[in-house]
């Protein structure tokens, strides 16, 4: 199987026979009968399994030092455990249990009230400016639009050099954009106020990656942008030199999304990959803080409860999930029989009380997320909903989808 | 272990045995659906149907489709049902008999399912020559229900000027095709056929239709066929040139860990097992009551007060928050945490002046500076940290902030080699400080419960004038 193949080439240092030489719980793997066979012949007499046993790991500890990658994986796994029983012990009770006490929601009526028609392609990622009615978009066909979604007005557009714009981000003082996706770069461009202007010259490369672009957001300023890419890595950089300031490893697939803490005060975000892993990390260090696997395949969104003391991920496993931060655990899964389709995106309203997911199945699913039930399900997209996020004033949220509309 | 949100419930699989991981088959939920559908005891009742001096084998009804999802899938709403099950038709595993549109109506229109052969997880990338080979031996057959749509009659004569060489190879092969399928029993030919439409269905849509095979180039490397083997349908030997997806990387599954892998993550979870965490049962208490708090000021949840812009077309809502006279809601915020108080420049402003007010205010000017400093272009940072500590740290500072030792000591040092993390510790020391001690003493202070107090009852008169001038009118 391909499984065992892969295990083969990465595990450089595993010992050569491959299963591991613990005495008397397994049988021996083929190379070890022979020389079992060889030792019986030798010796001339019965030895036991044990003696083999004995003289193969001899043999492999004359090749291998203490420490053999099986001994340490196996100690990680041990680990593994003794944490998942250590949280256990805290894990009292359900959230949704809890949230009994808590007042339902009633009907919810929300209809699409802006349709943004332009793109020529699927569209692919959307950010709000923080004037609540702008925002940017970014399409397949490598085209970034910035509109007024108020007014449903574009008032700038960039045509970037590659295909697959996967990733835009507007400025928090709303005089930039930035955006990247095939290209492995981050661009950033200034928005000028003269329609005349070509804003693609003006254009500043900021990050580089090794694979593409897969998010981009700009910190509290103008001045630095976190990236995420399919290389595995996320990256905070200094837009003015386009230094790397620091980068964060540890996922051991592409990273997809990132989001960051809304503290004022905090210097973490959250990520997430096609590892199934949602890591927080310390911006200062670079070093992952938290870890949380639980979702069943890729995880495509991951996006901050308000307080920062949770955060929401979206895979292509059809559910969403709640993870709180100061519990270490995932304290929340929103799903249904009936959604067999990923989420693409997620977002929080303000209050935290509802989560909007948007689905490869064209949908919207709208949970509370108190109480784990769904309370509403919007239709309108013809295609997948690729990317969701509100609007920062929480009156309304923007779906992009590959229908190659965009909806507020 | 986990946790469950009160709708969810274990999906059916056709055989848990067989469960496979789902990195290898994404659409294996759709897939064992599928299956559980066509089972014999707990599936849709498919049967051959008399019809006008003809037999139409193996359909099932839309409606008993429809049916079976919302039963087995827990669905309550009809509509909720078809939208899931045109999906999975637009996907490829079913399809209506009589139309090239895959999508699912409750009604009595008759639906086929499609042979795993065909199934989207086998992924097929079947290329122009075979859907030429397919209408050209269309046109062969002489049946009016076999007659070439509008659309396919226009992608046939693309074709033919696309591949005006090879035509000739084309036509053979479409020859060679009609008749393997002539010497087929003629109740299975009609559900091959109907199978072979579907798929191309798929493949190559009706136009104004989902392309369901396109997909997110970011998944495309992992999946099964990563080197884009095209295989044919009709069997024609490989065409000379795999293309190339344009992210060309080699394969790669997820980094198997090395040694030094693993000896991290071993660090990483003594670490975690170190960590002091919180009791379930706090950890919800602390998200209901954040919630609770703030589902007043949420437009989706509590309307709003002038209403939302997007419903109402009036963006005076916009106007009065970005004027500096801030309305009762946002006052009443600035009394929920310290931070909600500083997010808000005009909250900011007065906590500043409250500040001034008792002589503390280089507490939070340190703190703004920090907060600029981490904000700043890597050039200037080194500059700023030293500005920052002549004006709050020095000896005989202007604005001289008191900090414990240990910070003071660790702050002294950082700047050794300044960076924009140099004050880390100072700041999060004077942060503890203004929320402890000076935020409380604000909120209970004669500057901030005037504005309160005015904002009140500034609103009452405003509901009193407009009560008013409805009772005079």
């Amino acid at each position: 199987m391909n499984n065992s193949q892969v295990e083969w080439g990465a595990a450089e240092d595993a010992a050569p026979y491959g299963a591991a030489a613990s005495p008397g719980c397994r049988s021996p793997p083929p190379l070890l009968l022979l020389f079992f066979l060889l030792l019986h012949l030798k010796t001339g007499g019965a030895s036991s399994p044990c003696d083999v046993m004995t003289a193969a790991s001899a043999v492999s500890s004359e090749v291998q030092p203490n420490e053999t990658l099986t001994h340490l994986k196996t100690e990680s796994d041990t680990l593994k455990t003794k944490l998942e029983e250590e949280r256990a012990k805290l894990h009292d009770v359900e959230l949704h249990q809890v949230a009994e006490k808590v007042d339902g929601l009633g009907q919810f009526i929300m209809k699409t009230r802006r349709t943004l028609k332009g793109h020529g392609n699927k569209v692919l990622c959307m950010d709000w400016c923080k004037d609540k009615r702008r925002i940017v978009s970014s399409s397949q066909d490598g085209k970034v639009i910035v509109w007024d979604a108020f007014t449903t007005n574009k008032e700038h557009a960039v045509t970037m050099p590659c295909t697959w714009v996967m990733a835009c981000a507007y400025a928090p003082s709303g005089c930039a954009v930035a955006c990247g996706g095939l290209d492995n770069k981050c661009s950033v461009y200034p928005l000028s106020l003269d329609k005349n202007e070509n804003l693609a010259a003006k254009k500043k490369s900021v990050a580089m990656h090794t694979n593409y672009l897969s998010a981009c957001s700009f910190t509290n300023s103008d001045m630095q942008i976190l990236t995420s890419s399919g290389d595995g890595t996320c990256a905070l950089w200094d837009v003015e030199s386009g230094q790397l300031l620091q980068s964060f490893h540890g996922h051991a697939a592409d990273v997809l999304c990132l989001d960051l803490a809304p503290s004022e005060t905090g210097n973490t975000f959250v990520s997430g990959g096609c590892d199934k892993k949602a890591n927080v990390w310390d911006m200062r260090s670079g070093q992952c803080i938290q870890s949380f696997e639980t979702h069943e395949s890729d995880i495509n969104s991951v996006r901050y409860y308000p307080s920062g003391d949770a955060f929401a991920s979206g895979s292509d496993d059809a559910t969403c999930r709640l993870y709180d931060l100061r519990a270490d655990r995932e304290v929340a899964i929103y799903s249904k029989e009936s959604i067999i389709f990923g989420v693409s995106s997620v977002d929080f309203s303000l209050s935290g009380r509802l989560l909007f997911g948007g689905y490869n199945d064209y949908t919207i699913n709208v949970w509370d997320v108190l109480k784990g039930t769904r309370v509403s399900i919007l239709f309108g997209h013809e295609n997948r909903v690729s990317t969701l996020r509100v609007s920062p004033d929480g009156t309304a949220f923007c779906t992009g989808s590959w229908d190659h509309t965009l909806r507020v | 272990q986990q946790a469950y949100g009160c709708d969810k419930r274990p999906v059916v699989r056709a055989d848990p045995a067989e469960a496979r991981p789902l990195t290898s088959n994404p659409l294996h939920a759709i897939e064992d659906i599928v299956t559980l559908i066509q089972d014999e005891t707990d599936g849709v009742p498919i049967r051959t149907v008399k019809s006008f001096m003809t037999k139409i084998p193996s359909v099932v009804t839309g409606t008993d489709i429809v049916q079976w999802l919302m039963k087995n899938l827990s669905i309550d709403d009809p509509a909720e049902a078809m939208h899931v099950g045109s999906l999975i038709a637009a996907q490829g595993y079913f399809f209506p008999i009589s139309d090239h549109v895959l999508s699912l109506k409750d009604d009595g229109t008759f639906y086929r399912f499609q042979a795993p052969y065909f199934w989207p997880s086998n992924r097929w990338e079947p290329e122009n020559t075979d859907y030429a080979i397919y209408l050209c031996k269309r046109t062969m057959q002489n049946k009016t229900r076999l007659e070439l749509a509008d659309y396919e009659a226009e992608n046939l004569a693309r074709l033919q000027r696309a591949f005006a060489r090879k035509w000739e190879f084309i036509y053979m092969q479409a020859e060679a095709q009609v008749k393997i399928d002539r010497k087929k029993d003629k109740t299975e030919r009609k559900i091959l056929d109907s199978q072979e439409r579907a798929f191309w269905d798929v493949h190559r849509p009706v136009p104004g239709c989902v392309n369901t095979t396109e997909m997110d180039i970011r998944k495309c490397r992992r999946m099964k066929n990563p080197h884009r083997v095209k295989k044919s349908v009709y069997g024609l030997a490989e065409e000379a040139t795999q293309s190339q997806s344009p992210v060309h990387t080699p394969l790669q599954l997820c980094r198997k860990g090395t040694k030094e892998d693993v000896k991290k993550e071993i660090l990483f979870l003594n670490t975690q097992l170190d960590r002091h965490c919180m009791k379930m049962s706090k950890v919800s208490e602390s998200l209901i009551s954040y919630t609770e708090q703030y589902m007043d000021y949420d437009p989706f949840v509590t309307g709003q007060e002038p209403p939302n812009p997007w419903t109402s077309d009036d963006p005076s809502l916009w106007d009065l928050e970005t004027s500096k006279e801030p309305g009762l809601q946002r006052v009443k915020k600035w009394g929920f945490s310290l931070e909600e108080a500083l997010k808000d420049s005009a909250g900011q402003e007065l906590f500043l002046k409250f500040l001034e007010s008792e002589f503390s205010s280089e507490n939070l000017r340190f703190w703004l500076a920090v907060q600029g400093l981490k904000r700043m272009p890597q050039q200037e940072v080194a500059q700023r940290a030293q500005d920052i500590w002549a004006e709050f740290l020095a000896e005989g500072a202007p604005s001289s902030i008191n900090l414990d030792s240990h910070s003071y000591e660790r702050t002294n040092q950082n700047l050794k080699d300044p960076g924009r993390y140099s004050y880390e510790d100072a700041q999060d020391h004077i942060y503890k400080l203004m929320k402890s001690d000076s935020y409380a003493r604000f909120l209970r202070s004669n500057v901030y419960q005037d504005l309160l107090r005015k904002k009140v009852n500034g609103k009452s008169l405003a509901s009193k004038r407009l009560t008013g001038l409805m009772q005079s009118s």
